[in-house]
């Protein structure tokens, strides 16, 4: 399978790239909108805030590729901050539009400790998966939680988790699998 | 709450696993990426780096080995040593890192852990502290810096800091078990997470520390060895701990 995971922002793309390439997935990791808009399957990975990195997305014109792509239905994977950007909005950084390829917002996570470090069970998949993030998404296209939170969010084609697949481990690798083999 | 963590620490100077006593007699004792793979198999919820020269020269080194366990393990990873610089910050990010830690560098000069936080995210940022009797050290433990450890985490959070990686001077290296006080002050006074560090001896010594912080750091109690770490989260399980399924 042909997947792009878009380049957009400093982070650790390289990871996703590197855990996809395990599976067996032909990967190119890439800023330019038409081989986003062509794969098989995109990633949207990221870390950093909304603000810096959905400039960068509209920088590169990878957002319209984005869209495009969920609105002919083809599957797209947002990772972390890839799954907040989806959204609406976030209020991160005094609010920042997103991309609204799901409905709802990102908010400011309260807790005992934030940033939310570290592995989380995810119900109803029953493991654990590795999370660090200080923002969650509030949304009614929730198809998993974890301690209340958000983990995983379905729109279309477009599938969305809060936690980091690439760095889960073996559950996280079974996980990444199932999205390069849909149903 | 997420699970309390588990973290195997591997000093590397020049691209290798070393083993020292106060950064002298340095031994050669193997390779990062082997390590690093066997721990993560052995169930690590994390592993930390820590660049002990921390050389300008070997800032590529570094960047190299981040790569290369990139590219072996799959479970998050900090690295540390001589980052000065935002840039240098999100260098190792982009080689594969999943946090940085800085320590006598923001100390010398606070904005960079708000620079820090700017470019990666506050969950990509780790401010390391050292203290004895309370007080924290720069430089590798050698210089008194006059200010209590629990307001230098707090500033620290503050300024942007996702994390505080807690070692007390006194504690390391005696085995007694970790300085259970000095984290429960530094825990409170910060609402992000705390990782305990210094003094781990027994699997009791484990067990208390994740009592009190969100995560044990783990050098030489485990002796290099993936299959120590084994045992120990066995060990803990039996005593109650709540630990991933790391299958």
């Amino acid at each position: 399978m042909n997947v792009a995971v878009c380049d957009y922002c400093a982070g650790n793309v390289r990871s996703v790239a590197v855990a996809l390439r395990r599976l067996g997935a032909d990967v190119q990791v890439t800023r330019f909108p038409e081989r986003v808009a062509s794969a098989d399957l995109a990633v949207l990975p990221g870390v950093g805030s909304a603000a810096a990195a959905m400039a960068a997305l509209r920088e590169d014109g990878l957002d319209e590729a984005l869209l495009g792509r969920v609105a002919a239905g083809r599957p797209t994977l947002g990772i972390c901050l890839g799954l907040q950007l989806a959204l609406e909005e976030s209020e991160e950084d005094g609010g920042v539009p997103g991309l609204g390829l799901v409905p709802g917002r990102a908010r400011r996570l309260t807790g005992d400790r934030v940033p939310r470090l570290g592995w989380a069970t995810v119900e109803p998949l029953g493991e654990a998966f590795y999370f660090a993030h200080s923002y969650a998404a509030e949304t009614p296209a929730a198809t998993a939680t974890s301690e209340g939170v958000v983990a995983e969010v379905r729109a279309g084609s477009f599938l969305g988790v809060q936690f980091h697949p690439e760095k889960s481990g073996p559950a996280g690798a079974r996980y990444l699998e199932r999205c390069l083999s849909p149903a | 709450m997420p699970l309390p963590r588990l973290i195997p620490c591997l000093d590397v100077a020049g691209g290798r696993v070393v083993k020292g006593v106060r950064f002298r007699g340095l031994r050669d004792v193997g390779d990062p990426v082997a390590l690093a793979a066997g721990y993560s198999d052995a169930g690590a919820d994390e592993l930390v780096f820590l660049d002990i020269e921390a050389t300008v020269a070997g800032r590529g080194a570094l960047c190299e080995l981040v790569a290369r366990v990139a590219d072996a393990v799959a479970i998050p990873f900090t690295v540390g040593g001589g980052v000065r610089t935002a840039e240098e910050g999100a260098a190792l990010l982009e080689a594969g890192a999943d946090r940085v830690s800085v320590n006598s560098a923001a100390l010398a000069r606070p904005a960079l852990v708000e620079e820090l936080a700017a470019r990666l995210g506050s969950q990509a940022v780790v401010v390391a502290v050292d203290a004895a009797g309370g007080e924290v050290f720069s430089r590798a433990g050698g210089d008194a810096t006059g200010r209590r450890a629990e307001d230098w985490a707090r500033e620290a959070e503050d300024r942007g800091a996702g994390e505080i990686l807690l070692t007390s001077i006194d504690a390391d290296g005696t085995r007694d078990g970790y300085d259970l006080d000095l984290t429960r002050r530094v825990a409170d006074a910060v609402s992000v997470p705390v990782i305990a560090s210094g003094g781990a001896g027994d699997t009791g010594h484990v067990a208390e520390a994740l009592g009190v912080a969100q995560a044990a750091l783990l050098a030489s109690i485990l002796h290099e060895d993936p299959a120590r770490l084994r045992s120990l989260r066995a060990e803990l399980r039996a005593r109650g701990v709540r630990l991933r399924d790391a299958a």
